[in-house]
């Protein structure tokens, strides 16, 4: 009945119109929108000879803040927009094998055996770092020094006070609290914890057998917070909390950040130079698929947790894809340097990127 | 029926200025093409449901043939580097989380519903309701960054209170003890909590305000106080549509995501304290799933999603069972 009514209503105003001489606003009215039309074709087609030049990439999101600085900048330069989705390594790695993206980028290597078995090849982006930070109330930022087997007790649960004789032997001059710690690390999979855990891994054996390394491990103990900003804000407000985050992040958040004993047994504050004497004493060209892991190497001033980078890309894509993903990354690795350090990523040695560059030919027989 | 509507279609034919015939030829098919527009709509919305689920149990196939479902439901091993996963921890963790928020929100929601039907003025009622249903617009998110930088913080500060003086009853002390960091179990409860109540709230109101005055007015007559009223009169009388709005907002709470994950400190060890952190289903697929890098780990993934499903329907079935033999009491005892 409604309807009716309402078909009534419509036609007895469309008589009106008619009659009332509004023919010609209907006429401009079509002219109008057949203009709209034609612009708007116009637009999907020339978006469509703009897509031939963007790049896909989809990965980690530790990495997201350099590709996008250097995307910009390599639009800016070259008119070839880089598209990168920071969705996370694991959706990295299963977009590049699905062939959706032209690379994928992904916070831990993958083995050269799964690469082999799935055509792909990788190569390291930038180095980077992450420390512990913790919330003790009267101990500044870098007073407190802590090494590699201590913190695995902490996150083992076996070290459970502040006071603890294990701490109190390295931090001699610091009055320490009689307080919990309490533990936080991430609650989401994430290559800083991979990098982490692959730290602890080296260096307590107990640590290696129980929990392991990946992207999220079965934690003994402590609380989860999501992302660097969840356990930055865990720390900030639980009295003797200690966590680990990314160096970015710590500049960022100004949370009191520890010393770490390193390989050599030296002290060190983390610093980019620290991540990048990580990747100068790794002789790159010597590892398969660069498949090396930047955490507890020699050197005296070594930062004993870095990290790194991998993008991924398919043998099998066509020449004229990789060879732009190439072109990228050789264009960052080069004139990138400056945009890394600005935002705390260590780049890439020069003998690094030249071994980068001959893995390209040998794996895929093409290179710039 | 048939006899009014001639009639409005009588009046209405003038108005229409068509032919009697013609009119009678548009509202056929009319009709009949709304008719099966209604068919195929019930119908989608069940195949989408059916769609889901048979999508998601392929996908956690890889997980069901390594781990089979006993072992996995009683497993409350979770542990992405040896690649071994059970469920048991996060299906406990959902659970509960959802209990805390009902023993707190379905009172809480009945003392509202009795209020803005029975007990407030007239010009308080829209106020107040309004207010609580605002509560139900506000994004899940909000609550958990909420929970996590304004409650935690507050609840945090309260924590030893009560880990001091109910962690020292015996029995149920021991759900109170540990450390005092404000989030976890209870808060997840308590955030959840306040996220269901207007849902079940406003269910409550509408039905309370539905019932038919004679009976309200006679009870009042016969002496009976307010709370006689709501307890004897009103809350019989609504019982089944009111059970349907607390399941619905249980339905939330076991469903619910990003503002649990925020506040209920993500871990996979069992504790029998609430104050300690945990994990439910939804949480861990929001932690985990852009990062799990295996078949395995995420067909697991997955299978968590099955088993959530799997716990929904089992709730909303006992609801139903519920609701049938609340009826039949009802029908012997009168």
């Amino acid at each position: 009945m409604r309807v009716c009514l309402w078909r009534a209503a419509r036609s007895a105003q469309r008589n009106q119109e008619q009659g009332s001489g509004k023919t010609n606003t209907s006429y401009s009215g079509r002219l109008r929108r057949s203009v709209a039309l034609a612009i708007a074709l116009a637009l999907i087609l020339s978006a469509g000879a703009f897509a031939s030049a963007t790049l896909t990439g989809a990965g980690s999101t530790w990495v997201y803040p350099l590709v996008a600085k250097w995307s910009v900048a390599y639009e800016a330069q070259t008119g070839i927009e880089v598209n990168y989705q920071s969705i996370g390594s694991g959706g990295g790695i299963a977009q590049i094998k699905a062939g959706t993206v032209a690379f994928g980028a992904s916070d831990m290597p993958l083995k050269p055996e799964d690469l082999q078995s799935a055509g792909l090849i990788q190569f390291p982006t930038a180095v980077a770092g992450e420390d512990l930070v913790y919330n003790l109330p009267g101990i500044k930022a870098e007073q407190l020094v802590l090494s590699g087997p201590l913190v695995a007790d902490i996150y083992l649960g076996k070290i459970k006070k502040w006071s603890d004789p294990a701490i109190a032997k390295l931090n001699s001059g610091v009055k320490l609290p009689d307080t919990y710690i309490t533990v936080v690390h991430r609650s989401d999979g994430s290559g800083t914890t991979f990098t982490f855990c692959d730290y602890l891994s080296k260096v307590s054996a107990e640590w290696k057998e129980k929990v392991g390394a990946n992207t999220s491990v079965a934690w003994p103990t402590g609380v989860g917070g999501k992302g660097n900003e969840g356990v930055a804000s865990y720390v900030q407000r639980i009295p003797g909390a200690i966590g680990y985050v990314e160096y970015a992040y710590i500049l960022e958040s100004h949370l009191a950040d520890a010393r770490m004993i390193n390989a050599d047994g030296k002290v060190v504050s983390p610093s980019l130079k620290g991540f990048q004497d990580a990747s100068a004493h790794v002789d790159w060209t010597q590892a398969r698929d660069f498949y090396v892991i930047l955490t507890d190497h020699s050197g005296p001033e070594t930062w004993p947790i870095s990290g790194c980078t991998w993008q991924i890309l398919r043998k099998s894509a066509p020449k004229e894809t990789n060879l732009n993903v190439m072109k990228f990354f050789d264009w960052g690795f080069e004139h990138g340097q400056d945009m890394a350090k600005s935002i705390s990523f260590g780049p890439l040695p020069p003998s690094t990127v030249k071994a980068i560059k001959s893995y390209w030919k040998s794996e895929l027989g093409y290179s710039l | 029926m048939n006899g009014s509507d001639a009639a409005v279609r009588v009046d209405m034919r003038p108005m229409s200025g068509q032919p009697k015939s013609s009119s009678r030829f548009w509202h056929l098919p009319g009709d009949f093409l709304f008719h099966q527009a209604a068919v195929l709509a019930a119908f989608l919305a069940a195949a989408a449901l059916f769609a889901t689920v048979i999508a998601i149990a392929y996908d956690s196939r890889i997980s069901i043939e390594a781990f089979g479902i006993w072992k996995f439901l009683k497993s409350s091993e979770w542990n992405p580097v040896t690649q071994t996963f059970g469920a048991f921890p996060f299906i406990i963790g959902t659970l509960v989380s959802s209990a805390i928020a009902m023993i707190l929100a379905v009172p809480i929601s009945f003392g509202v519903a009795v209020f803005i039907s029975e007990i407030a003025p007239v010009w308080i009622k829209k106020p107040v309701a309004g207010a609580i249903e605002l509560l139900a617009a506000i994004p899940s998110i909000v609550y958990g960054l909420w929970g996590l930088l304004v409650f935690a913080p507050v609840f945090g500060q309260m924590e030893p209170w009560v880990s001091h003086y109910l962690g020292a009853i015996p029995g149920i002390g021991l759900l109170f003890q540990g450390p005092p960091v404000g989030i976890g179990m209870l808060t997840a409860g308590i955030v959840l909590a306040i996220m269901i109540l207007p849902y079940i709230s406003s269910i409550m109101r509408d039905v309370f305000i539905a019932v038919p005055a004679p009976l309200r007015e006679s009870s009042y007559a016969m002496g009976a106080t307010t709370w006689e009223v709501a307890w004897q009169i009103i809350l019989p009388y609504t019982r089944s549509a009111v059970i349907g709005g607390v399941f619905l907002g249980l339905g939330r709470a076991l469903g619910e995501t990003m503002a649990v994950t925020f506040v209920i400190g993500n871990s996979n060890v069992l504790s029998a304290s609430l104050l300690m952190p945990s994990a439910t289903i939804p949480s861990v697929l929001a932690n985990e799933f852009t990062e799990a890098t295996t078949p395995l780990y995420l067909s697991s993934l997955i299978y968590l999603g099955l088993i959530l499903i799997a716990v929904t329907l089992v709730v909303r079935f006992l609801a139903v069972l519920l609701i049938r033999r609340l009826g039949r009491r009802e029908g012997t005892a009168t």
